[in-house]
C-alpha cells in the first residue's frame, strides 16, 4: 500500500481506509433531516394544541405516522454519524475509541427502534 | 536554494503518515475569526441535539405511546422552568445547526470561501438560529 497514492487514496486505501460514503451519507441524512424536522416544527405549530388527543389524533394518521417514522431513521442515522466524528476526535486511545462507537451504535439503534415502536403502536390504534 | 526546499518537502511529504508526520497547528495558533466560531457551535449544538434533542424526543414519542398518564407527567415535567429552558435549549441548537449546517452546503460545493463572504455569512447563520428559535415559540405562545 505504501504511504498512499492519489488513486489508492480515491479508493479508500489511505491511513482511514474510508471517509467519503462516511461524508456523502452526512449529507443525504442533514438534507432528510432538514425536511423532516422543518415538517415536524411547522407541524407542531399548525397543531391546536400539545394535548394527548390533538397530538394522538394527529400522529395516528398514515402521512404523519410515516414522515415521523423518516424522521427517527434520518436523524438517528445521521447523530450517529455525527457523533462518531466526536468520539474519532477527542477519544485517542484505540481501545476506548471502539467501545465508544461500540456504545454509539447499539445506542443509535435502540433509540431509533424505540421511536418507530412507539409510533407503530400509536398509527395502529393499540393504545386507543 | 528553491530546489533544495522542494526536496525537503517531497522527501517529507514521501515519509507522511510514518514519521515526522506534519501536524496541524491547534486552535490557539491561529488569529480567532467568525468561522472558526461557527464551526465549533455547529459541532456543539449537533451533538446537543443528538443527546438532549433526541432524548426529549424520545420521552415524548414514548409517553404517546405508553397512555394519558405518562404524557401528563412528561407535559408536566416540559412545562417546569427548567422544562422550558430545555425545550427552548433543543430548539435553538436545532435551528443553529440547520443554519451552519445549511452554510456547510454552500461551502461544500466550493462557492463562499472568499473572506468577506465566509466572514459575514459565519456571523449571518447564528443568528438567523436564534432569530428563528425566538419566531418559532412566538407562533407557538402566540397561537
Amino acid at each position: 500500500m505504501g504511504n498512499g497514492t492519489s488513486i489508492g487514496r480515491v479508493r479508500g486505501l489511505g491511513s482511514a481506509k474510508n471517509g467519503t460514503h462516511h461524508w456523502l451519507l452526512q449529507r443525504f441524512t442533514a438534507i432528510g433531516n432538514l425536511l423532516l424536522v422543518l415538517w415536524l416544527v411547522v407541524s407542531i405549530v399548525l397543531l391546536q394544541d400539545l394535548s394527548y388527543a390533538a397530538v394522538i389524533d394527529w400522529l395516528s394518521s398514515p402521512i404523519p405516522a410515516v414522515a415521523m417514522i423518516l424522521l427517527l431513521v434520518s436523524t438517528f442515522w445521521h447523530a450517529r454519524l455525527g457523533m462518531q466524528v466526536m468520539v474519532e476526535d477527542y477519544v485517542h486511545e484505540h481501545a476506548n475509541k471502539f467501545a465508544c462507537i461500540v456504545a454509539l451504535n447499539l445506542a443509535a439503534f435502540a433509540g431509533a427502534a424505540f421511536g418507530v415502536f412507539c409510533v407503530v403502536r400509536l398509527a395502529l390504534g393499540a393504545s386507543a | 536554494m528553491c530546489a533544495a526546499a522542494g526536496k525537503g518537502i517531497r522527501k517529507s511529504m514521501a515519509t507522511a503518515g510514518t514519521k515526522n508526520r506534519p501536524l496541524s497547528p491547534h486552535l490557539q495558533i491561529w488569529r480567532w475569526g467568525p468561522h472558526m466560531f461557527v464551526s465549533i457551535l455547529h459541532r456543539v449544538a449537533g451533538n446537543g441535539l443528538a443527546v438532549a434533542g433526541l432524548g426529549v424526543f424520545m420521552w415524548w414519542l414514548g409517553a404517546l405511546a405508553s397512555g394519558p398518564e405518562a404524557y401528563a407527567t412528561f407535559a408536566w415535567a416540559m412545562t417546569t422552568p427548567i422544562g422550558y429552558i430545555v425545550l427552548v435549549g433543543i430548539s435553538w441548537a436545532f435551528f443553529t445547526h440547520m443554519m451552519s449546517g445549511l452554510r456547510h452546503f454552500v461551502l461544500d460545493v466550493g462557492a463562499g470561501f472568499e473572506l468577506n463572504i465566509n466572514k459575514i455569512w459565519s456571523i449571518i447563520s447564528p443568528i438567523l438560529g436564534v432569530l428563528l428559535t425566538a419566531a418559532f415559540w412566538a407562533l407557538l405562545l402566540l397561537r
